[in-house]
Formats: C-alpha cells, sequence, structure tokens
C-alpha cells in the first residue's frame, strides 16, 4: 500500500511507538589507531604524491593555527579559529573533490582551502585586513573565500550556506557541469532552521550536493548532547530521503574514500548526501573561548591521543613513503615560511578609503558618493554633501 | 499595445525574462503547474520545463538561502515569497547574505541577478498576516534594492529591470491592485530605471509623494485637491533603495511644500527618511513641515481596515492643514 507520496505504508493493529533505537547509523573506519588497516578494510586508492599532499595540508594547517593563535595572543590580530584535532576532516573531504567542485564552508576548513592552494600570503592578508585580502578588509579574521578556487567567502552566521550549497549545487546540475558541491557546517549548525530547509530542498530537487557534518562534540560551550537527542545528525537526513554515511573524522583515509564514493555516487545519479564526520573539537571554539569551564583534561587527553594527523603519519611510514628527518625538516620549513607570510603580511597597508563604499552595489550609487565625500571633506558640512 | 491588469504585466515580464535568458528561474510555494497563489506564473511550467519552474516545500529561509546559492553560481533565480508578511523567515538569507555577498567577499562573489518578488500591502480584507508593508526593514539594509510599482506598465518594466539588474532586488508587488489595476502594456520587452522617481502630475502648491498601491489614494486625493484649487505633484518613487533624492528634491524646492504617505506603520517608516532629507536639502524652500500620511503603529487590523488604510481622504485633509500651515 502507498501513500500520496509513494512511501510504502505498513499497517499494524498494536500501537508501536517507532524511536531511534533501531536507527543506529555504524562509523565507517578504516585505519586503527596504529596506523594499520583493519583486517577487511580496504584503503582508497591513492598514490604517494596524493597521500603525501594531504599529509603536508593537515601539518601546515596546524603549523598555521599554531601560530595564528600565538599572534592573536599578541595582539596582532583580533581573532581566530583554529582547528585542532579536526584536520583530517577538512582536508581529506577537499582532497577527494575535483578542482571545479564547489565548497561551501563554515569556518574551521581552513585545511580544505589550504589544500586547494590557498597561499600563506593569502591566508595572511585575510587575517591581517590588509589591501591584498581578497575579501578587501572587510570581515573578521579566518572568513576566508576564493573565487578562483571554488570556494564560497565564508559567513558568520549559522548554517546560511546549507540551503545556498543546495542552490548551487541545482545550479551545476542544470549548466550539466560534471561538478558537485560541498557544505562544510558543524553539528550545532544543525539546530537551525537553514539546516532542515537546506536539506529538505536538496532531497526534493535532487542536487548534486554533500551535506558535510563536522560532528565535533560541541558547539562553542554546547555540548552535543544538549545540542540534540537521537543517533546524531545522520539520522536527520535519513528521515529527508537522503542517502547517509557516518564516518571516522579522525581517520584520513576514511574520510577520502566516503567524500570520493559520495561525489562519485552523485555525478551519476543527481541526489544530495549527508556525511556525518566524527571527531573533536581539540580546542577551543574560537580565540575568545576558554574551553577549562565546561569540560575536564583528562577529556581532552583521551582525544589527544587520538590525534588525525599522528594516526596517519604511522600510515605514511608503514607504507614507507614518510621519514621523520625529512617530516621534521619540512615542519621546520613550513614554520619559516608561515612567519615570513605574517611579518610581510602586517606591514602591507589597509584598504583605501574609498572600499568603504564599493561593492554594496555593483556600481556605487549616488547616495554612497556623496556620503564618502562627505567623510572626506567633514568641513563641508553635512554628511550627505557632494564634495 | 494590450489592456492587462498588474497580475498579467508581471506575468508577461516573467515570460519573456525566461524566454531571453535560460538562466532565469522562477520558484516558490505553489508557483509551479497550479501557476502561484494569485497566479503569477501561470503557465510558466509548461512553457519553460519543471527544472526551471517549480514548487519548493514551505520555507522561505530555504527559498532565499537556495536563490543565494544559484544566483552566485550566475543564475538568475525570480523567487516567490507568497505574502510579504511570510518574508521574515528569510530576514537573515535577505540582509545577512543576499545583501553582503558581494562587499563581504570583495566581489569575488555576488547574488546580482536575484530577485524576490513579494506581494504586500493592505486592502483586501487580509488582517495582520496579509496585510503588511515591511519595505521599511529592507530600505535599512545596504545591498539590496527595493522596488515597488504602482501598476501594470511599471510593474512589467520595473520587474524585468530587476531581473536584469548585476544588484539583488525585492520586488514587492501591491497586491491589492493585482486585478483592480489594468492599463495599456506594450507587448515588447521593456525596462524601466531602476533609481529614478517619476513625476506622475506636474503641480505647483505641494509635492505629494508615495510608492505602489499607495499612489492610487495619491492621485484621487490629488483630484479632491484639485477641485478645491491646490495645484498637486504627484511622484511615484518607484525605487525605494537606492530611492531618486534628486527628483524629489526639485521638486520641493519647487513646491515648497511636501507630503509623504506610505501604508506601513508611521513610527520609523520610510516616510521618515525622506522627511529628514529633505528638511536638510530644501530647509530654507520650506513653507511648511513636512506632512506625514501614514498606516497607525499597530498590527494591520482587519475589522478597521477601512479607517485604518491613509486613504484619499486621510490626504486630502493633511493636504489642506498643510496649505493652510
Amino acid at each position: 500500500m502507498t501513500n500520496p507520496n509513494n512511501a510504502t505504508i505498513t499497517l499494524v493493529h498494536r500501537i508501536r511507538f517507532v524511536d531511534g533505537h533501531g536507527l543506529t547509523i555504524p562509523t565507517f573506519r578504516l585505519l586503527k589507531d596504529d596506523g594499520h588497516l583493519y583486517a577487511d578494510a580496504i584503503a582508497p586508492e591513492l598514490d604517494k604524491e596524493q597521500a603525501l599532499a594531504m599529509y603536508h595540508s593537515m601539518v601546515a594547517t596546524r603549523l598555521l593555527d599554531e601560530r595564528m593563535l600565538a599572534a592573536q595572543r599578541q595582539g596582532r590580530i583580533s581573532f581566530y579559529l583554529q582547528s585542532l584535532g579536526e584536520e583530517a576532516q577538512a582536508v581529506a573531504s577537499a582532497a577527494a573533490l575535483a578542482p571545479e567542485d564547489m565548497i561551501l564552508a563554515q569556518y574551521r576548513e581552513q585545511g580544505a582551502l589550504l589544500h586547494r592552494g590557498f597561499t600563506l600570503a593569502q591566508f595572511m592578508s585575510q587575517l591581517f585586513s590588509n589591501e591584498d585580502d581578497l575579501g578587501k578588509g572587510r570581515q573578521m579574521p579566518v572568513h576566508y573565500g576564493c573565487r578562483e578556487l571554488n570556494f564560497m567567502t565564508i559567513s558568520s552566521p549559522l548554517a546560511t550556506q546549507i540551503p545556498q550549497a543546495t542552490g548551487v549545487a541545482y545550479g551545476q546540475r542544470l549548466a550539466g557541469e560534471s561538478a558537485i558541491t560541498l557544505c562544510y557546517f558543524g553539528e550545532g549548525a544543525a539546530s537551525e532552521g537553514d539546516f532542515h530547509a537546506g536539506l529538505n530542498m536538496a532531497a526534493v530537487l535532487k542536487t548534486p550536493v554533500i551535506f558535510f557534518c563536522r560532528n565535533n562534540g560541541y558547539a562553542i560551550s554546547t555540548p552535543a548532547s544538549e545540542q540534540f537527542v537521537g543517533d546524531g545528525i545522520a539520522s536527520r537526513a535519513v528521515g529527508y530521503g537522503i542517502r547517509t554515511l557516518r564516518v571516522d573524522g579522525a581517520d584520513t583515509l576514511a574520510v577520502f574514500e566516503a567524500t570520493r564514493q559520495a561525489r562519485q555516487l552523485m555525478l551519476d545519479d543527481p541526489q544530495p548526501m549527508l556525511i556525518e564526520a566524527m571527531s573533536y573539537r581539540l580546542g577551543a571554539h574560537s580565540s575568545s573561548d576558554d574551553p577549562s569551564g565546561y569540560r575536564s583534561q583528562a577529556e581532552e587527553e583521551r582525544w589527544r591521543k587520538r590525534d588525525p594527523i599522528g594516526r596517519y603519519r604511522l600510515w605514511l611510514q608503514h607504507q614507507g613513503w614518510l621519514n621523520e628527518d625529512d617530516d621534521r625538516r619540512h615542519r621546520d620549513e613550513l614554520r619559516r615560511q608561515i612567519l615570513e607570510a605574517m611579518k610581510q603580511a602586517e606591514q602591507r597597508a589597509k584598504p583605501a578609503l574609498e572600499s568603504l563604499v564599493e561593492d554594496v552595489y555593483a556600481a556605487v550609487p549616488r547616495h554612497l558618493e556623496r556620503q564618502l565625500a562627505g567623510l572626506k571633506h567633514p568641513s563641508s558640512g553635512r554628511q550627505g554633501e557632494d564634495a | 499595445m494590450k489592456q492587462m491588469n498588474l497580475l498579467q504585466a508581471v506575468n508577461q515580464a516573467l515570460t519573456l525574462a525566461m524566454e531571453r535568458d535560460a538562466s532565469v528561474l522562477c520558484f516558490g510555494e505553489d508557483v509551479g503547474h497550479f501557476g502561484g497563489v494569485f497566479r503569477a506564473t501561470s503557465g510558466l511550467q509548461d512553457k519553460y520545463g519543471e527544472d526551471r519552474c517549480f514548487n519548493t516545500p514551505l520555507t522561505e529561509q530555504g527559498i532565499v538561502g537556495f536563490a543565494n546559492g544559484l544566483a552566485a553560481k550566475g543564475l538568475k533565480p525570480v523567487a516567490e515569497i507568497q505574502f510579504a508578511d511570510y518574508i521574515f523567515p528569510a530576514f537573515d538569507q535577505l540582509v545577512n547574505e543576499t545583501a553582503k555577498f558581494r562587499y563581504r567577499s570583495g566581489n569575488q562573489f555576488n547574488v546580482g541577478g536575484l530577485v524576490v518578488r513579494t506581494p504586500y500591502g493592505g486592502g483586501i480584507a487580509g488582517g495582520h498576516y496579509h496585510s503588511q508593508s515591511p519595505e521599511a526593514y529592507f530600505v535599512h539594509t545596504p545591498g539590496l534594492r527595493v522596488v515597488v510599482p504602482r501598476g501594470p506598465v511599471q510593474a512589467k518594466g520595473l520587474l524585468l529591470a530587476a531581473i536584469a539588474c548585476p544588484d539583488p532586488v525585492i520586488f514587492f508587488e501591491p497586491k491589492r491592485l493585482y486585478r483592480a489595476a489594468v492599463a495599456e502594456v506594450d507587448e515588447g520587452y521593456y525596462q524601466l530605471p531602476l533609481d529614478r522617481a517619476e513625476v506622475v502630475r506636474e503641480g505647483s502648491d505641494i509635492t505629494l509623494l508615495a510608492w505602489g498601491a499607495q499612489m492610487d489614494y495619491l492621485l484621487k486625493a490629488a483630484d479632491l485637491a484639485d477641485n478645491a484649487g491646490i495645484s498637486c505633484e504627484v511622484i511615484d518613487l518607484q525605487s525605494l533603495l537606492p530611492w531618486d533624492e534628486d527628483t524629489v528634491v526639485e521638486s520641493v524646492l519647487k513646491t515648497g511644500r511636501l507630503l509623504i504617505s506610505h501604508e506601513a506603520p508611521l513610527t520609523g517608516g520610510f516616510g521618515a527618511e525622506i522627511a529628514a532629507t529633505v528638511q536638510e536639502r530644501c530647509f530654507l524652500y520650506l513653507e511648511s513641515p513636512i506632512a506625514r500620511v501614514c498606516g497607525l503603529d499597530t498590527p494591520f487590523p482587519l475589522a478597521l481596515e477601512k479607517r485604518y488604510m491613509p486613504d484619499q481622504h486621510r490626504i486630502f485633509d493633511a493636504i489642506n492643514a498643510t496649505m493652510n500651515f
């Protein structure tokens, strides 16, 4: 028997309430903590070059985060968001995409942007709001964006990118592109209306978008246990009729393979997918946050031992693709480059005053011209005076 | 030229836009086969297919978020919000996202080409959830354009201009006039400028200013005034953001008096902004205080709707008071 939505109806004659216990979704993992594959696991097809590129992006992300968090503490930038403990999910998922795939991110995916080729100078220009910032110094640090790299500029309000990703993907499908959209967000953002709106529209409109949820345990200070009830975010997607996979977010190989296969499936058959990556936000939410007020050192220590970079490094060593000397030399060189890029960016000028009224509209309208003139020549009297 | 009402003019504009440009898409609640609650999108799905004209789930934030994504991808979404009263769930997407896409990315990304069409205003016995005029919320937001047509000719030309515009536009359609306003409309493709007020009637004693459905009352009041020997210059603002200060200022410098009328509540209404600008630029030329005839600072009533509306009688009273200050 089917209802008008083509859903099969099963009739029962005794009350049986359905709850989440029957819906527990398993977690896909390939690598054991010792860097060896599970017995029945199949490693993704990765050559040495690709595998090391991912590793280097993760390491660079961590070193960049360390340096910039220190820079924030020194008062050199106003704010920073690190991705400590989550480097694998951003880098490995982005690595599974093609360059023409669009990424809409939240604010903890610097690894994805870095892996796509955003340079240290570009990161620093944004962080220091200098005249080279592609966003023209208008947003808080970490709100990156790069047209050339198909990485949509980040917005602060939570979850707004989710229905937008559905729209971007619909546009890709309509244009007949063999490209998809990947949309990152945290488990906290999944509480917003935009999450539900975006997923439902994607399911109904069959858009090729991967909703990539970083379930990292905390939305600022609110633990996941106070954020949702039931089997994580994955089960919500199932309810919308969206194919879903839960993956170990600290397993680089598993995240890569999950994203690669999801992408392949939706290229052949346009439809959305949700990947829930389980991990732990090892750092503070932002430089304005202090986790010691809401979680224990012991809890953090437990997760520190499950560092995603460490596990992946072991696998690379088992492959014979990485040795400790090279690794150390590479890190030292990266640290030097980061420091150099920071010094350069700090010295660059701020954006010109004119940029204040640019890009509000495609062309600067008359009233903004007047207001700029008033700003340049305050003695002329009123704010809206012609120059 | 063909006689048509405002709704038919909107439908023709959408048809022409979709015909000329395959990147124009129309979507929203019930807009597909059904043609929308007011039938503005009638026939579009038949002509252009379900990929380009379709129903969405009932989610205003979803519709505008989705439209933002589409427009950022370079398409031209024309999204319908069924009533302007229901635009508020999409407020964040419009104000924080649509309006700031270009600015925040340093013009790497923008949502030019995005149009949100939505029927607004009272006079249809709709009570407080089918009658609001929310334009003031949006004219406070740099990056948006806000446009309100007063009749079929303007609706068609302004909507086509909105779809072609490189900036996102919120297009408020006066639903009281959907079928009531009928005019001879050019059947071809034409645009009207989005940054110009129109002097609808020239006069010498007082400038009357409004937009959208309120123009109907303004013109009736101007007729009453004319019979009483008062010459009114009547201006339709058409574009509220950015608005055409110069045309308004020029008129007030000539007449020395200004009356602004809008249906939305008085406090914080767009009339306040206009009054402030005009007194700044025309102070020494003003012969009486700038008058505002607006809705009350209450939710839109149902039973007392006729009393609430700032109609031609209230406007005519205010004209007299201004003339005799």
